[in-house]
């Protein structure tokens, strides 16, 4: 496919959405319309999806295809590009951008106000999509901002509810301050000639002192998007509060696109970076996603639970991502092409499995009306199809073998195994705590979703809300059943999706013809996809197709002998329990009990969390009552003490509205003196 | 033909020898009580009991209950043919490094835990609970050994791995400290006291007890099964990497018969050990297993520390 019919393509299903936006004001008045909308959204992405797969399989890898727009600020117009890296950001978005049209179709059909999901809906893929192809700071921030004013009016879709509204404030002041970092990122690095290219920051040399703030900069803008900690206080609150299939999208992929920037930025706009930046991105990397993970653990609500696991999982990916950079900095092409790919199959991963759990909350919350993990259970009863799908998803977010999780977290794994290989001290003794983070994160996560799945899924229904559920539309099931092929497909032939990933993360760091012998066999005529062989300091092999095959297979053998060693068919009865089975649902763990343990070792220290039981004494008839509280160490340590001071500060501040009018010309001659002074001294 | 023979002698010998290995040890401890004992192949008759008993299933369990055990045992037998246990050569489970065995352990574990929460009893979750919690403080540990292996090993592979120890990497005290992790994190993840009690069936203190509680006939043989051939598993791993000898590199019969009868041998001197331990220790409180498992962290964190000093010092 030749560049100007991927433009070509991409520009009219940009286009589309843009006018598809208009289309959604109307549907408060026509609900006839969603349908359609829906459908020709999906149909936009599945067309961008068409283009940008297009550019990453078939495009030379560092061949990259460029378009000038008239618009824009005079003189600067618009820069466009499409790389390896930009198709791959298409790709993930898009992916998720079907499945979330799709899903959408039959999941938004009875909402009170379908145009508060629908004007902002085609804007925040639009936005999504022309971040990564942006080719100069303005463009991308204006893709930037789009795609965070139309996700924050869609976290305030539903703002009947006081939590909503809070989501909402919380995440404008994080975008905010975001998008102000990234402006002094990309101010820093356009220096004093003003060049706002992209083109123009590859090719000069910042000294380290500015490429160092620059990078810090980057790393506070797009890690806040991203929700490194401790700037994720907003994602657990903003996911969670918009519909289903959009929080489906802001964790599968907004959270990719703001990782997009750091990458960029850091491994391309910047100049050579350091190795300490690549060190200190680790150990964030292993420290969010610890928390991440710590914190999924102890949610009631589904939504938000899967939110933090979206925290560790971006976590992970940051660590690999440190990783590369460290490598590239001390001049280990291989090893960080290794590290960048991890990085890069892991956000991929995440864009498929986070998406479909979304989905799968969504199905829940549709088909019983509540979040409530305690007010569930049973689901595997009544809801036959999309159980199964969900325990897909929930077995490769565990990075369990053969799911496509394990498979990049393996690699990630890897990447760490290769670390203890870099020269400086600091690098090798952060590498065993930064691989000890990210295998608590992976346990944590397990347990995480094993909670997640037997509360809300197996046992007995603990409400008539979750008795009584049915069944989803065959719309929603088949935006899960594509997300789920994918996830099982990559888990089994990792090598499939590698092959373009290894390419793109190759010409990042400068490794093109290093990494040829990432896949096994390759360039000695045997089969590509079947292994991955990492050829690092670490030789290893991880054969996706053998872990698949094999547990099909044994599966099959225990079974068929079993049959024929035993013949009685099983028989129904009440369950055993120790001899005291009990009818009253309540008995059951329930998902605060199940997190006990692990609240109560880690929790303690990492989240301040207390359990408090009040009970009664003999005789007194008032209820026995349990409270567990935790807090978030971001919220105690940074943001409390912050909105504190800024309120106190507005409350001094407010007596300047109430002054005479001769102390007003003299403060305002008082800040010119100062002015003045400063300029004398600066000068 | 040799490869043939190897290759199905490392499938199918594991899971032959695994109520053996059960039953030798169940024997050493009656014997250390001052008690008689079973008799040395009644886990094998225990088996094929409850093999041909009709199973009882609870009113509301689910396809995933029924199904569980079989996908469980099936993920650690997979992982259980990575392992070498009599030649380097040929492996079933060819492809599958160390991370991926411990992947697999994972699966299993994760697979049970859900079977223990679906028929909806406080037994289940309890177990479920614990056996999650187990397995968030064994990872790192066992990953932080695996980084210290690797580093000596230059490899994840255990084919590999064996092949560089019994190249000689001398002695080391990295190697003693990766040791006592493994065999730490082996203890906590085979159910075995301290950590759990494999005998016990007092209500507070089970853990994996607890999530099968519900399970009979066909299902629960699998699961005992399982849980045998998971302690075959980590003996074999621990014997492969610190104790690789004899294992078979090349083809001969007489290498293979040699190999076989040290593999056999390693298994017992696993088993007695064990057995001796667990007679001579308590099993603890819930709440100490993190100062355990903690430990076994801090001996992997040492190990590579010390590694790293005497390759600067080289």
């Amino acid at each position: 496919m030749s560049g100007v019919d991927q433009w070509a393509l991409i520009g009219v299903a940009q286009t589309t959405l843009l006018a598809l936006a208009v289309g959604g004001c109307l549907t408060n008045r026509r609900p006839v319309l969603i349908v359609p909308l829906y459908a020709l959204a999906g149909l936009a992405c599945l067309i961008t999806l068409i283009a940008a797969l297009g550019a990453l399989l078939t495009a030379a890898p560092d061949a990259a295809s460029r378009l000038v727009l008239p618009v824009g600020l005079p003189d600067i117009r618009s820069h466009l590009r499409l790389d390896g890296l930009s198709a791959l950001l298409l790709v993930i978005v898009n992916t998720g951008g079907v499945a979330a049209c799709v899903f959408g179709i039959g999941y938004d059909a009875h909402a009170a106000q379908p145009a508060r999901v629908l004007a902002p809906f085609p804007l925040f893929l639009a936005g999504m999509n022309l971040v990564p192809l942006a080719d100069d700071a303005f463009t991308f921030l204006v893709g930037w901002e789009l795609m965070s004013l139309a996700s924050w009016l869609l976290v305030l879709a539903d703002h009947e509810h006081a939590d909503n509204r809070r989501a909402g404030l919380v995440y404008l002041s994080m975008a905010a301050f975001g998008a102000l970092a990234l402006l002094m990122a990309f101010g820093a690095l356009a220096g004093a000639s003003g060049s706002y290219t992209f083109d123009a920051m590859r090719a000069a040399t910042p000294s380290p002192r500015i490429a160092a703030l620059a990078a810090l900069a980057l790393v506070l803008g797009a890690g806040s998007k991203a929700g490194l900690a401790p700037l994720h206080v907003w994602l657990p609150l903003a996911h969670p509060a918009a519909p289903s299939h959009v929080s489906a999208l802001m964790s599968g992929a907004m959270t990719k696109v703001a990782l997009y920037a750091l990458m960029r930025g850091l491994l391309e706009l910047t100049g050579t970076p350091q190795w300490w930046w690549g060190g200190i991105l680790a150990v964030i990397g292993g420290l969010t996603a610890a928390l991440g993970a710590l914190q999924s653990l102890t949610q009631n609500d589904t939504k938000t639970l899967l939110a933090y696991s979206t925290i560790e999982n971006i976590g992970v990916i940051t660590a690999a991502l440190g990783l590369a950079i460290a490598f590239k900095a001390s001049g280990q092409r291989l090893e960080a092409g290794l590290a960048l790919t991890a990085a890069l199959f892991h956000a991929l991963n995440h864009a498929l499995f986070k998406p479909l759990l979304f989905l799968g909350a969504g199905a829940v919350l549709h088909g019983t009306g509540t979040r409530a993990l305690d007010r569930l259970g049973g689901l595997i009863h009544r809801l036959r199809w999309t159980t199964p799908l969900v325990l897909i998803g929930c077995l490769a977010i565990a990075a369990v073998p053969p799911l496509n999780g394990f498979a990049s977290e393996w690699l990630v794994f890897q990447s760490v195994l290769d670390a203890t290989s870099l020269a400086h001290w600091e690098m090798k003794f952060a590498t065993p705590v930064v691989g000890a983070l990210l295998a608590l994160a992976a346990a944590l996560a397990a347990a995480s979703f094993v909670r997640f799945f037997g509360i809300a899924f197996l046992g007995r229904p603990r409400d008539a809300a979750a008795a009584d559920a049915s069944e989803v539309a065959p719309s929603m099931l088949a935006a899960m059943a594509g997300l789920a092929t994918l996830c099982l497909a990559f888990g089994a032939l990792p090598g499939v999706p590698l092959d373009p990933l290894m390419r793109v993360a190759a010409t990042m760091v400068d490794a093109t013809g290093a990494m040829d012998r990432l896949l096994l066999g390759q360039g000695e005529g045997r089969t590509a996809w079947l292994a991955v062989a990492p050829h690092g300091d670490v030789t290893a092999v991880y054969a996706g197709l053998i872990a698949a095959l094999g547990l099909a297979a044994l599966t099959g053998l225990t079974v068929g002998l079993v049959s024929l060693a035993s013949g009685s068919r099983p028989r129904r009865g009440p369950a055993w329990d120790c001899g005291f089975p009990d009818p009253r649902p309540q008995t059951q763990y329930t998902a605060a009990s199940m997190a006990q343990p692990l609240r109560r070792i880690f929790g303690s220290v990492a989240l301040a969390a207390r359990d408090r039981v009040d009970m009664p004494a003999a005789g007194d008839t008032r209820p026995a009552t349990f409270t567990s509280t935790l807090r978030d160490p971001a919220w105690r340590y940074v943001f409390d003490p912050l909105t504190g001071l800024v309120g106190r500060a507005a409350d001094r501040l407010n007596a300047l509205q109430f002054l005479a009018i001769r102390v007003y010309l003299s403060l305002m001659f008082a800040a010119l003196i100062g002015l003045l002074a400063i300029v004398a001294i600066v000068r | 033909m040799t490869t043939l023979l190897i290759f199905v002698a490392q499938l199918l010998l594991p899971v032959a020898a695994a109520p053996l290995l059960t039953g030798f040890v169940r024997k050493i401890k009656a014997r250390l009580l001052g008690r008689r004992g079973p008799p040395l192949l009644q886990p094998y008759r225990d088996l094929a009991r409850l093999l041909r008993k009709e199973p009882i299933l609870a009113d509301n369990a689910s396809w995933l209950f029924r199904g569980a055990p079989y996908g469980a045992f099936a993920a650690i037998w997979l992982a259980m043919t990575a392992i070498p246990t009599v030649a380097t050569t040929t492996s079933p489970g060819l492809g599958l490094d160390l991370i991926a065995i411990a992947g697999l352990l994972g699966l299993a574990r994760i697979l049970i835990a859900l079977a223990g929460m679906d028929v909806g009893t406080s037994f289940g979750g309890i177990g479920a609970s614990r056996e999650m919690t187990i397995g968030a403080l064994a990872e790192p540990a066992l990953f932080v050994a695996i980084i210290a292996l690797a580093i000596i090993a230059n490899s994840t592979a255990l084919p590999d791995m064996s092949r560089a120890m019994s190249e000689g990497v001398g002695l080391r005290v990295s190697l003693a400290l990766a040791l006592g992790a493994i065999v730490m994190v082996a203890i906590a993840e085979t159910g075995r006291i301290p950590v759990d009690n494999p005998a016990t069936h007092l209500e507070l203190t089970m853990v994996h007890e607890a999530m099968v509680l519900e399970y009979s006939g066909r299902h629960l043989a699998m699961i005992e099964l399982g849980a045998m051939l998971k302690l075959v598993l980590y003996l074999s791993l621990i014997a492969s990497i610190f104790a690789p000898w004899g294992l078979a590199h090349g083809g001969g019969a007489g290498d293979l018969g040699a190999a076989l009868g040290l593999w056999l041998t390693k298994l017992a001197a696993g088993g007695f050990v064990l057995a001796v331990f667990e007679t001579a220790i308590a099993k603890m409180r819930v709440f100490r297993y993190p100062e355990f498992l903690g430990a076994a962290l801090l001996f992997g964190i040492l190990g590579v520390v010390f590694l790293y000093i005497s390759q600067h010092l080289k």
